[in-house]
């Protein structure tokens, strides 16, 4: 069964459809990417997964269970989503990290406030406290920030945070993880150990979906491709058949201004 | 009277005057500093009819001078036979520090929606994804980084403030400026006398060098992040 099943979404900003009947479906363990001009709706497909925007139309499934489905107000209410939200990871191109936390209170904020929820939470509190710790700073450490921990963002390098970013999400354990174009707003110089550690994740069968115009980043570590344009997904399939064999004029017309620039 | 023999006595009436101004200040920031948030949430709130009445209402008290406003708050309900605000100093008091609370949280309202919309919308959505309420995001998100941006335009507010309670001498508040003046009209045998008025100046002076410091201090404090 697929970890993750969206039908039908679309949504529509003002008079603009932004995005028009997608639908897709994702294996545990797989990576997507998903290419595409600026404009095409990459972005938003992303961020209703996430639920920072609400789809006009479309179901989202998650291990079979109805997530969102348009047409059942009981799968929209906004107290119901916040929970839902747990599902998905979402590391944003410009970082979001909290600028007054350390990298290591970054990674542990949500868990800890997660975690006061527990009905064991004022029994347990240390101890509580002290596995989320050990958690945030394995996690950190296999981001290759063992010594950064303590920094405050404003003091780490694009890249490093970033990194940070990552192992944020990842500490609150997500089904799917999801990557907004996560090297865009680095120097070139900084991306590659951003790409290093994604890649990273994937070779451990960690799911997600990663939009972003690293074409040979994509082509390498995905096990499918999305190819979107004016909202709608023009072209779907594995790496080769979308890289190698594009069906869609529109594909190659894309693909070719990055293997020729 | 010797200058020497004066200045007791006019020390001492000053420091009382200055007391009376004081215990406005405190009062007026610590009723104006939490009213200012009210009022913010509300002109930012989704809900039109609500935001655009705190709208007016900000419009009002900043677009017309504070001294009118004293003047309307104390003399009004006396003069619509409600007379609520008691007589003598305390009387005098309550409709003054209800003048000034109501005047500065509609400034301190605009700094604070500043300070808000000044944090990227970006953390806010961190935290959505990350599970955190709304509650949550903005006490251990948004709200020190409002803080650190509405410490600079805050400092200038409340500096500004210490003078503005002086403004309350037009409905006859015993401050300082009431205690400098009355040696001009005569007081405890001094009479026709100017320069306790012009010295009431050296205690806003110090009393505004030590908040300059202390309010630079915080703002020092905030600057480990950006």
């Amino acid at each position: 069964m697929a970890i993750l099943e969206a039908k039908h979404i679309s949504k529509k900003f003002e008079r603009t459809q932004v995005l028009k009947d997608i639908s897709f479906s994702l294996e545990k363990g797989q990576v997507l990417s998903i290419i595409g001009s600026s404009g095409s709706g990459k972005t938003t497909l992303l961020r209703c997964l996430n639920f920072l925007e609400r789809p006009d139309g479309g179901v989202i499934l998650v291990n079979g269970e109805t997530l969102f489905n348009s047409d059942d107000p009981e799968t929209t209410k906004e107290s119901e989503i916040r929970r839902k939200r747990l599902h998905f990871g979402l590391v944003f191109q410009s970082f979001n990290l909290f600028p007054q936390y350390t990298a290591l209170q970054n990674v542990m904020l949500a868990k800890e406030l997660l975690a006061k929820e527990q009905p064991d939470y004022k029994a347990r509190k240390k101890e509580i406290h002290d596995e989320i710790e050990a958690e945030a700073k394995k996690l950190l450490d296999q981001m290759g920030l063992s010594d950064r921990m303590s920094n405050y963002p404003h003091q780490l390098s694009g890249g490093q945070c970033q990194r940070v970013a990552i192992a944020r999400a990842l500490a609150l354990k997500p089904d799917i993880l999801c990557f907004d174009e996560p090297t865009s707003a680095l120097d070139p110089e900084l991306t590659g150990e951003v790409l290093k550690v994604i890649k990273g994740l994937a070779d451990q069968e960690t799911t997600m979906i990663i939009v972003t115009h690293e074409m040979a980043f994509a082509r390498d570590v995905s096990s499918q491709v999305i190819f979107m344009d004016d909202g709608r997904i023009l072209e779907q399939g594995t790496p080769q058949e979308v890289f190698e064999r594009p069906k869609e004029e529109r594909t190659k017309q894309f693909l070719s201004r990055y293997t020729n620039g | 009277m010797e200058f020497t023999e004066q200045f007791p006595i006019v020390f001492q009436a000053l420091n009382v005057g200055f007391l009376q101004t004081l215990k406005l200040f405190f009062v007026t920031l610590l009723g104006a500093i939490p009213l200012g948030l009210v009022i913010s949430f509300g002109s930012m709130s989704r809900f039109k009819p609500l935001s655009y009445l705190m709208k007016i209402i900000v419009w009002i008290i900043r677009g017309t001078p504070l001294m009118i406003q004293l003047l309307i708050i104390y003399f009004m309900p006396g003069l619509m036979g409600h007379n609520i605000w008691g007589g003598g100093e305390s009387g005098r008091f309550l409709a003054a520090s209800v003048a000034f609370i109501f005047n500065y949280s509609c400034y301190f309202s605009e700094i604070y929606r500043g300070g808000i919309q000044g944090v990227p919308k970006g953390q806010e959505e961190a935290g959505l994804v990350l599970g955190m309420t709304r509650s949550q995001i903005f006490f251990k998100v948004t709200l020190l980084q409002m803080i650190k941006r509405i410490v600079p335009p805050m400092s200038n507010e409340i500096i500004t403030l210490v003078k503005d309670t002086s403004l309350a001498r037009i409905i006859s508040l015993q401050e300082i400026i009431w205690a400098g003046q009355s040696f001009l009209k005569g007081n405890q045998g001094i009479a026709g006398v100017i320069w306790p008025l012009f010295f009431t100046a050296v205690y806003y002076l110090i009393f505004n060098g030590i908040l300059t410091v202390l309010l630079g201090q915080l703002e020092k404090k905030l600057e480990y992040f950006r």
